[in-house]
């Protein structure tokens, strides 16, 4: 049957205490929430939750690369192709971007779980990433957050079987974002929830527990998309769920994450779930979405994954109001960054296996690996024996560094620093740092990472981050 | 087996304008200023009939070599362009040397010139045409070897410090100079930070200029005047890229070390902290010095410190560098800087150095390095055969 075989999540860092957008100051266990920082977006979240549901996995094994968000930043162009580039996957997977609802999250799943369930693949990789932004101090900011999560679909000894999977879909005008805007509108709260959420969960979950020939009381969790605390409990009551097998919906310290709210709560109840347990997800948006899991003994082998307590745990509070609007562009500028053409897009072609994919080249002459490929080896001279290798995946080791104040970034100064990596040199910028904790021969991986908006749209590549205790 | 330029090419006049940011000042200005300086210094009355050839050096115009035919009128007549990051200057210099040393031409002009002040901005440009790489400032690349000298050899922000607090003094002694401004210590240490290590006081400072040499045969040289020197040595060099050789150690700059090799094996230098008098090196930030002093062969590897503390390349040290205040503050209009060298070591050579000049001078070395860097211009004068 199919299911999930893996899951993985991935959690900004930054964090902004709520307090902070009152203009009062940042208490310790305050109520915050996740923002994607000036070098983060859903794709740069979306490579970081695969990677992490990835681990252990063979990436050649993966036929399909399904995208859920509702902020990817091109209307025309696919974020999933990205992905799958700086993932390295093979070229014959099926990329799909799903977008257009907050429930693109678990349509995807919804999707995968089909094209494996009639064989058409394999492996599908869900991947539901947003980065939703509200206008600064108005009603939705405090209440959004960022983040992404990650299943492999398959049905090679799934961790979770799916069990049913059940959608209404219903049209009202509760959330919104026209063309070209960047922040979500929302009706009247109270018309939200009495009108659309409420109904429409009832009757999602309603349908995935009656497909699923097992009763309210057989599941020890749900995972629940709820605009907010106080909204889910009439849904729950009318379901038959009782209070304790509610999925934490961590408000105040991740916030709502849109297409990605659900996938990341349905990977927390993941976390903590033993063989035999039954778990209930549902989304909302346009309609809602239910799914009805039972875990496998297989979950006992999954490889440990940093998913969402691994994130949640590692936090980096912004200290100010205003270093979290520069880290998400809404300071005013003196020039606009879209003001050229940006990158060539011909050179960004030629350049897509090292800037998107951070592969490099290994001379099969002597071995020493090279970043970006030459084609005349550097130690041995020999030409054009090289074969790919990728560095995405590996360990480096800081060489030498500096704090550039010059590189107009949000919050100078940029850590640049070299890397030595399997042999090869990389000279890139240290993230998730300040420049104290740059210290030489510290060991580093690699995150994909947005370093600019030149020609208005975002330009990746790869940054170094300080290798992580555990996993 | 490459050959040597020893002793077959002289310099006989010299010219440079004044150095700063000449807001009122166009290419055309400058170019002048300086080439007819080095016409007026060379006796050179009739510069459009008694040059035969020009070589330029800039990196910030495209127009071409157009702009100087038009600047200086001289027509019909070969004129080249280099443009090769801060070496630029001291490659022209040296593509006019071969020229004359080939014995295809008898007397040629070089000029090295930049104009990066009407660009709007202070400082380098940022490029946003890539994602790899960045940012790819020079403060950036050229700190890249701060922290593992600093860890290995004990040095730290304060001996670079030293070197900008010399280079200030130095340069209030020049009179064509652009900052003329002493500075303490604490006042380098305290400056804003550019790119760790280097605060304001480390970094050099970006001006306008131009700067000219005449150049001619050896045996023609008496006929333009009696205190002509001659070029020992005239090489560059180009590197592995330091931030993607896999060898690279991040103690030193690599374009330095093997052009001084050449210029020496040119010059027949073996030991050149005693057989050179007064060096001009690139000290486009006061990190690039230290190293220099090293990767030249002057000192031993890690031993700068010392040196640094005990004055040794002061003016009226062992031996002086950079007298005339350097990129530091005499200015870095690229293209220029390696022919102000040339300027700045003919002077000293010739006893011409006014209040800086170090004392009974007979070899001199100046030194370009740019790029990430990749790539360095050595040229070695002397005053005797």
């Amino acid at each position: 049957m199919s299911g999930i075989r893996a899951h993985g999540a991935y959690i900004p860092r930054t964090r902004l205490p709520l307090s902070l957008i009152a203009g009062r100051p940042a208490k310790d266990g305050g109520p915050e929430k996740a923002v994607a920082y000036d070098d983060e977006d859903s794709l740069t979240m979306a490579v970081d939750a695969a990677v992490d549901c990835l681990r252990g996995f063979d990436r050649e094994e993966v036929d399909g690369l399904y995208l859920a968000t509702t902020s990817y930043g091109l209307r025309e162009k696919q974020g999933a192709a990205v992905v799958a580039k700086a993932l390295d996957l093979r070229r014959d997977v099926h990329t799909v971007d799903v977008s257009g609802s907050l429930r693109a999250g678990t349509s995807a799943i919804d999707a995968a779980l089909n094209a494996v369930g009639a064989g058409a693949a394999k492996n599908v990789l869900v991947v539901a990433s947003d980065c939703r932004m509200g206008a600064p101090r108005g009603a939705l900011e405090s209440k959004l957050g960022d983040g992404a999560a990650a299943f492999l679909v398959g049905k090679d000894a799934p961790i979770a079987k799916v069990l049913s999977s059940h959608a209404v879909s219903a049209e009202l005008q509760d959330y919104w974002r026209l063309d070209g805007e960047r922040f979500t509108h929302q009706w009247e709260d109270r018309f939200v929830v009495e009108e659309g959420y409420v109904p429409s969960m009832i009757e999602a979950l309603r349908g995935a527990i009656e497909k699923s020939g097992k009763t309210a009381a057989d599941f020890s969790k749900a995972a629940l998309f709820t605009p907010e605390a106080r909204s889910v409990g009439g849904v729950m009551k009318k379901v038959g769920l009782r209070p304790e097998q509610l999925q934490d919906f961590l408000f105040g310290r991740l916030g709502n994450a849109g297409a990605a709210f659900t996938p990341i709560l349905l990977v927390a109840a993941l976390e903590t779930a033993r063989a035999g347990d039954r778990l209930l997800a549902a989304s909302y948006g346009d309609g809602a979405h239910a799914f009805a899991f039972e875990v496998t003994d297989a979950i006992g082998k999954l490889p440990q994954r940093r998913g969402v307590r691994g994130h949640l745990d590692r936090r980096r509070p912004l200290k100010s109001y205003d270093s979290y609007l520069r880290s998400r562009g809404l300071d005013p500028k003196e020039w606009s960054a879209g003001a050229d053409l940006g990158l060539s897009a011909t050179v960004r072609y030629r350049e897509r296996d090292a800037d998107i994919g951070f592969v490099g080249a290994r001379c099969f002459e002597c071995g020493q690996v090279h970043f970006p490929k030459t084609r005349v080896c550097y130690r041995c001279h020999s030409k054009d024996k090289w074969e790919p290798h990728r560095l995405s995946d590996k360990q480096g080791r800081v060489l030498s560094y500096t704090f550039d104040y010059f590189f107009p970034t949000a919050e100078p100064p940029t850590i640049m620093i070299m890397t030595e990596v399997d042999g090869a040199r990389v000279q890139v910028q240290l993230t998730n740092a300040e420049p104290a904790d740059a210290k030489l021969d510290m060991p580093v991986e690699y995150v994909f990472r947005k370093i600019h908006n030149a020609g208005g749209k975002p330009n990746y590549f790869w940054k170094a981050s300080p290798v992580l205790e555990g996993v | 087996m490459p050959g040597d330029i020893k002793d077959k090419v002289a310099v006989v006049g010299v010219g440079a304008c004044q150095f700063g940011e000449n807001w009122d000042r166009s290419r055309e200005d400058m170019i002048v200023d300086a080439a007819y300086e080095a016409y007026a210094d060379a006796g050179i009355d009739e510069p459009q009939k008694q040059i035969e050839a020009v070589f330029c050096g800039a990196v910030y115009p495209r127009e071409g070599s157009a702009e100087i035919a038009e600047a200086l009128k001289i027509f019909g007549k070969p004129i080249s362009m280099v443009s090769d990051y801060c070496q630029t200057g001291t490659d022209a210099f040296r593509f006019g040397a071969l020229a004359v040393a080939s014995g295809m031409y008898d007397t040629v002009l070089v000029v090295g010139f930049d104009k990066p002040k009407d660009r709007g901005v202070s400082g380098p440009s940022v490029n946003f045409d890539r994602v790899r790489g960045l940012p790819a400032t020079p403060a950036g690349w050229f700190s890249l070897c701060a922290a593992r000298y600093f860890e290995t050899f004990g040095a730290g922000r304060e001996d670079l410090a030293k070197i900008a607090v010399k280079n200030h003094h130095n340069g209030t002694l020049a009179p064509k100079s652009m900052l003329k401004r002493e500075i303490t210590v604490e006042d380098a240490l305290n400056a804003r930070i550019i790119s760790w290590p280097f605060g304001l006081y480390d970094c050099a400072a970006q001006s306008d200029g131009a700067a000219a040499a005449v150049l001619t045969r050896a045996d023609l040289a008496k006929s333009f005047r009696d205190d002509y020197v001659l070029v020992k040595a005239v090489t560059i060099a180009v590197s592995e890229h330091p931030q993607r050789d896999p060898n690279f150690d991040f103690l030193g700059w690599k374009p330095t070390q093997y052009a001084a090799k050449d210029a020496y094996r040119q010059a027949g230098i073996t030991d050149p902290f005693q057989e050179i008098d007064v060096i001009q090196l690139h000290d486009c930030f006061t990190m690039t010095e230290l190293l220099t002093y090293e990767d030249l062969g002057l000192i031993e590897r890690g031993s700068a410190k010392e040196h640094i503390a005990s004055g040794t390349f002061e003016i009226g040290g062992e031996l002086p560098v950079n007298t005339d205040g350097g990129l530091k503050t005499f200015g870095h209009p690229t293209g220029a800087t390696g022919v102000r060298m040339i300027y700045e070591n003919t002077l000293q050579l010739q006893g011409r150095a006014g209040p800086r000049q170090v004392k009974d001078a007979k070899v001199a070395l100046s030194h370009n390095i740019g790029g990430p860097p990749t790539t360095c211009g050595i040229a070695i004068l002397g005053r005797d055969a």
